[in-house]
C-alpha cells in the first residue's frame, strides 16, 4: 500500500473530511483569519462577511491587512503566526509588483510555503446558466503548491546569464499524488492524468512521473495515464470533457487551470483551496488581484464566496456552507443576474443582495427575490 | 566550375535583394505574392550561398517517427507533381539507438543544405536521461533561435473561435529547455531554465522586425515574471529595451496564466507574441487547438544561417501512423514555406492555394476535422487543383 512510502506523521494528510487537530473553535464560535489582500480582495471580502453575518454563520474573523508596497516581511509573518493559530483562513491575492527587487518573495508564495499548505485544489464545473464555449466539464486540477518552479531560487552567476532552479523532491511528489488518488477515490472519480513534461525534462518530471506511477500502483480501481503539458493544453481546448482528475507540479498547474477557468466562464466563478497537513487556506481559484476592476462594484462574488462554502465545509459547518451555495448557484444559473465579466449589467452588490435574499427567503420566487431595492 | 559561377552570379544578382530583406519584395516579383510569406530576416553578409546547382535546390530532409514518413512522402509526391525544381537528400534518424551518430548526419547534412524539411523525432522515454532530446540537440546545434507560428481561423473549418490571427514567436534555444538537471541529493532534483541577455535581446529583435515587416500593430511579451523575478525579468527587461526602437509598434506583457485565461475565452485580442520557450510550447499548442488542431498549423524555427521547417506543435502521432488518416495540410503549408524561404514563390503559392482551397472549399476533411477523407485523397484533391491551373503538369 501507498502508506508504507509515507512516514507516520504525513500519514495524517490533510484532507477536509479526515481527523485533524482541533479547530480555533470557543464557544461553539469559530475564528477565521481573513487577509483582505489587494485590488478586489477587500470588498470581497466585506461581502463575505456580511453574507455570513446575514446567515448567523458561527464564525468570527480575524482580519489581518497586508501592505504590499512595504518591503518588510513583518506584516506577512503576523498573517502566518494568525493562521497558525486559528488553522484556516480565508484570503484574496497580495500583489507582487514586478519592478521590486529580487529580495522581495511574492508574499502569496511565503504564506504557502511557511504554512506548508502542498495541495492546491480547483474544481472546474459548467455551470447551467453560464454560457460557454464547451459544456459538461468536470474537472479536478490537483496541483503540487511548494515546490517545482516557484522555489524562487535564482542568481545571475555571469552577468547577462540567470540560472532559475526548478526543485522537484521525490517526498513532495509521493504526497501530492497520495493526495490527488484519495480525493479521486472519496469523490468517486475513475481517472487521474498527471500533467508532465518529461520528454524534455528528464529527470525532474520523470521523478515526479515515477512517483504518481508508484502511489497509482496502490489504488488499482482507478485509472492512471499521463500526459505531456502542451498536448494537455491542446486537448483542454478541444475536448475538455476527457478529463477527470488532473495532478500536475507548480507551473503546469497554474497554466493548466487558468485554461479550466476559462473554459467553464472565466475567474469570477471558480474558488480554490490550499490543503496543507494542519492548515487549510481558501481563496478564489485563479488567484486574480482585479486591479483595474477594484472598487467599481463590478467583480464577479461568486468565486469568493464558493471558497467561503468550501472554508465551511472545512469547518463541518455543512449546514450553512450548502445553503450559501445553493443561494450562489441558484443566483447565477437562474435569475441572469450577471456581472459584467459573465456579459452581464448586474454590480457586485446587486448580485450579493440578490444571494442574500435568496438564504433568507428560500420559498419566495426567483424573480421576486432579485427585484431591485 | 559552370555550375559554381552560376551560383555565384545568381547570389550576386539576389544580394540586393537579400540586404533588403526587409525593404519592398515587389521590386522582383511582382504580382505573384501572396501575404503568407514567412522570409527569414538575414543580414547581408553573413548568409551562405543556397544549395542551388543547375537550378534545382537540395534540401535535407528527416522522415522522424509515426506519422512522419508518410507525410514527407506526400509532399516528395506533390513537389514532384508541381515540377518543384527541390531535390531531397533524405537523412533517417532512429529514436532508439542512444548513440548521436545518426543526429550528427542530420546536422552537418542540414549545414551544407541551409534548409530542411522534418517530421518529429520521438524521445522515448525509457531511454537514459543522458540521451537527450534529439529535436533539441538538432535546434541548439544550428542555432535555430526563433520558433514562429502563425495560426489563422481558415474558413472551412468548424471551431468555436473565429477571426484568430496570432503569431507566435518562441525562444527556441533556451529557457526550460537546456537539459541541464542533476540530482544533488538523493530524491531531490534540481532543473535548471537559463535565461540570457543575448538570447533575449535577439528574440525580442526578431519579434519586432517581423512584426514591423508583416505590419503588425501589437506585441506581448508573456512571462511569469512575478515568481520568476530574475530570470522572467531579464526576458521583459530586454523586450522593453528593444520596444523602444519601435514606436509605432504597441507593447505590452501579461503573465502566462492570465494570457492563457485570455487565450480560450478571447483570443482575437492578441496579434504578435514573444515568449520564452516553455511557455511557448503551451500557448502555441492552446492556439493550434484554438484554430482546429495540430493537423493545421505548420511551423519554422530560424536561425542566422539556417532554417527548418515542420509541423507547429512537433507531434509524431504514433497512434495514427500508417493508417491513412492523418491530416497533411499543417506539412504541405510547412513545405510551402520552405519554399518562400528558398525563394520559388511561385510554386509556393500554387500549392498553398491548393491546399487551402481543398480545405475551405471542397471541405474535403481528415478525421481529426471531423471529416471521413483519408490523408491519400486529401492529397489527391490537391494535385487535381494543381494540375487544374494548367501552368506546372508532370509529364509522368
Amino acid at each position: 500500500m501507498t502508506a508504507r512510502f509515507l512516514p507516520g506523521s504525513l500519514r495524517r494528510l490533510f484532507c477536509s473530511w479526515s481527523s485533524r487537530l482541533p479547530p480555533a473553535q470557543y464557544g461553539g464560535r469559530h475564528t477565521v483569519t481573513l487577509i483582505p489582500g489587494d485590488g478586489i480582495g477587500p470588498e470581497l471580502a466585506q461581502h463575505v462577511q456580511d453574507m455570513f453575518r446575514i446567515c448567523c454563520v458561527p464564525v468570527d474573523f480575524e482580519v489581518i491587512d497586508i501592505d504590499s508596497t512595504k518591503a518588510s516581511e513583518v506584516d506577512i509573518n503576523n498573517a502566518i503566526i494568525a493562521i497558525k493559530r486559528n488553522r484556516v483562513a480565508l484570503k484574496g491575492n497580495i500583489e507582487t509588483n514586478h519592478d521590486s527587487p529580487p529580495s522581495y518573495k511574492s508574499r502569496n508564495c511565503l504564506l504557502r510555503t511557511a504554512l506548508d499548505l502542498y495541495a492546491n485544489v480547483m474544481h472546474c464545473q459548467s455551470l447551467p446558466g453560464v454560457r460557454t464555449r464547451h459544456e459538461n466539464i468536470n474537472i479536478t486540477i490537483i496541483r503540487e503548491n511548494t515546490e517545482g518552479e516557484y522555489s524562487s531560487l535564482e542568481h545571475e552567476s555571469v552577468p547577462g546569464v540567470v540560472e532559475c532552479l526548478k526543485i522537484i523532491t521525490r517526498t513532495k511528489s509521493l504526497r501530492i499524488a497520495d493526495y490527488a488518488f484519495r480525493t479521486a477515490r472519496e469523490n468517486g472519480r475513475g481517472r487521474v492524468t498527471a500533467v508532465h513534461k518529461a520528454n524534455i525534462m528528464k529527470l525532474s518530471d520523470g521523478l515526479f512521473l515515477e512517483c504518481c506511477k508508484e502511489v497509482a500502483s496502490g489504488y488499482p480501481e482507478i485509472t492512471f495515464d499521463t500526459m505531456i503539458v502542451d498536448n494537455t493544453a491542446m486537448q483542454l481546448v478541444s475536448r475538455p470533457q476527457q478529463f477527470e482528475v488532473m495532478v500536475m507540479p507548480n507551473l503546469y498547474g497554474n497554466v493548466v487551470s487558468n485554461v479550466c477557468a476559462g473554459l467553464v466562464g472565466g475567474p469570477g466563478l471558480v474558488p480554490g483551496a490550499n490543503y496543507g497537513k494542519e492548515y487549510a487556506v481558501f481563496e478564489m481559484g485563479t488567484r486574480n488581484t482585479g486591479k483595474d476592476i477594484a472598487k467599481h462594484d463590478t467583480a464577479n462574488p461568486t468565486a469568493m464566496l464558493l471558497a467561503s462554502c468550501l472554508l465551511l465545509d472545512h469547518l463541518r459547518l455543512h449546514h450553512y456552507a450548502s445553503t450559501i451555495r445553493r443561494a450562489v448557484l441558484s443566483t447565477v444559473t437562474e435569475t441572469q443576474m450577471l456581472t459584467p465579466d459573465l456579459g452581464g449589467h448586474s454590480s457586485t452588490s446587486e448580485v450579493v443582495q440578490c444571494i442574500m435574499n435568496a438564504v433568507q427567503n428560500p420559498t419566495k420566487h426567483l424573480k421576486d427575490r432579485c427585484r431591485s431595492t | 566550375m559552370a555550375s559554381h559561377s552560376a551560383v555565384l552570379s545568381m547570389s550576386r544578382l539576389l544580394s540586393p535583394f537579400r540586404g533588403g530583406l526587409l525593404g519592398n519584395p515587389t521590386k522582383v516579383f511582382g504580382t505573384t505574392l501572396t501575404s503568407h510569406r514567412n522570409k527569414t530576416l538575414l543580414t547581408g553578409d553573413n548568409i551562405p550561398p543556397p544549395a542551388k546547382y543547375g537550378g534545382r535546390h537540395t534540401v535535407t530532409l528527416i522522415p522522424g517517427d509515426g506519422i512522419g514518413p508518410e507525410l514527407l512522402n506526400h509532399v516528395r509526391e506533390v513537389f514532384r507533381f508541381s515540377c518543384v525544381p527541390v531535390d531531397f537528400e533524405v537523412v533517417h534518424v532512429n529514436s532508439a539507438l542512444e548513440t548521436d551518430s545518426d543526429m550528427d548526419n542530420a546536422i552537418t547534412a542540414i549545414r551544407r543544405n541551409g534548409v530542411a524539411l522534418k517530421g518529429n523525432i520521438e524521445t522515448k522515454h525509457t531511454l537514459p536521461p543522458s540521451v537527450k532530446s534529439r529535436n533539441n540537440v538538432l535546434r541548439t546545434s544550428l542555432d535555430l533561435y526563433a520558433n514562429v507560428m502563425h495560426c489563422q481561423s481558415l474558413p472551412g473549418v468548424q471551431t468555436r473561435h473565429k477571426n484568430i490571427d496570432i503569431i507566435i514567436i518562441r525562444e527556441n534555444t533556451e529557457g526550460e529547455y537546456s537539459s541541464l538537471e542533476h540530482e544533488s541529493v538523493s530524491g531531490v532534483v534540481e532543473c535548471l531554465k537559463i535565461i540570457t541577455r543575448n538570447n533575449s535581446l535577439r528574440i525580442a529583435d526578431y519579434a519586432f522586425r517581423l512584426a514591423r515587416e508583416k505590419g503588425r500593430r501589437r506585441v506581448t511579451a508573456v512571462h511569469k515574471a512575478n515568481i520568476m523575478k530574475l530570470g522572467d525579468g531579464l526576458f521583459l527587461q530586454c523586450c522593453r529595451e528593444v520596444a523602444s526602437g519601435y514606436p509605432e509598434i504597441t507593447f505590452d506583457s501579461m503573465i502566462v496564466d492570465n494570457t492563457t485565461m485570455q487565450l480560450v475565452s478571447k483570443p482575437q485580442q492578441f496579434d504578435v507574441m514573444v515568449m520564452p520557450n516553455l511557455y511557448g510550447n503551451v500557448v502555441s499548442n492552446v492556439c493550434a487547438g484554438l484554430v482546429g488542431g495540430p493537423g493545421l498549423v505548420p511551423g519554422a524555427n530560424y536561425g542566422q544561417a539556417y532554417a527548418v521547417f515542420e509541423t507547429a506543435t512537433r507531434n509524431t502521432g504514433k497512434s495514427i501512423a500508417d493508417k491513412n488518416i492523418a491530416n497533411p495540410t499543417a506539412m504541405l503549408l510547412a513545405s510551402c514555406m520552405m519554399l518562400d524561404h528558398l525563394q520559388l514563390y511561385d510554386y509556393a503559392s500554387l500549392i498553398r492555394n491548393a491546399v487551402l482551397t481543398t480545405m475551405n472549399e471542397t471541405r474535403l476533411h481528415t478525421a481529426d476535422l471531423g471529416g471521413q477523407g483519408t490523408t491519400s485523397e486529401v492529397v489527391q484533391s490537391i494535385m487535381r487543383i494543381i494540375q487544374s491551373k494548367g501552368q506546372l503538369i508532370s509529364e509522368f
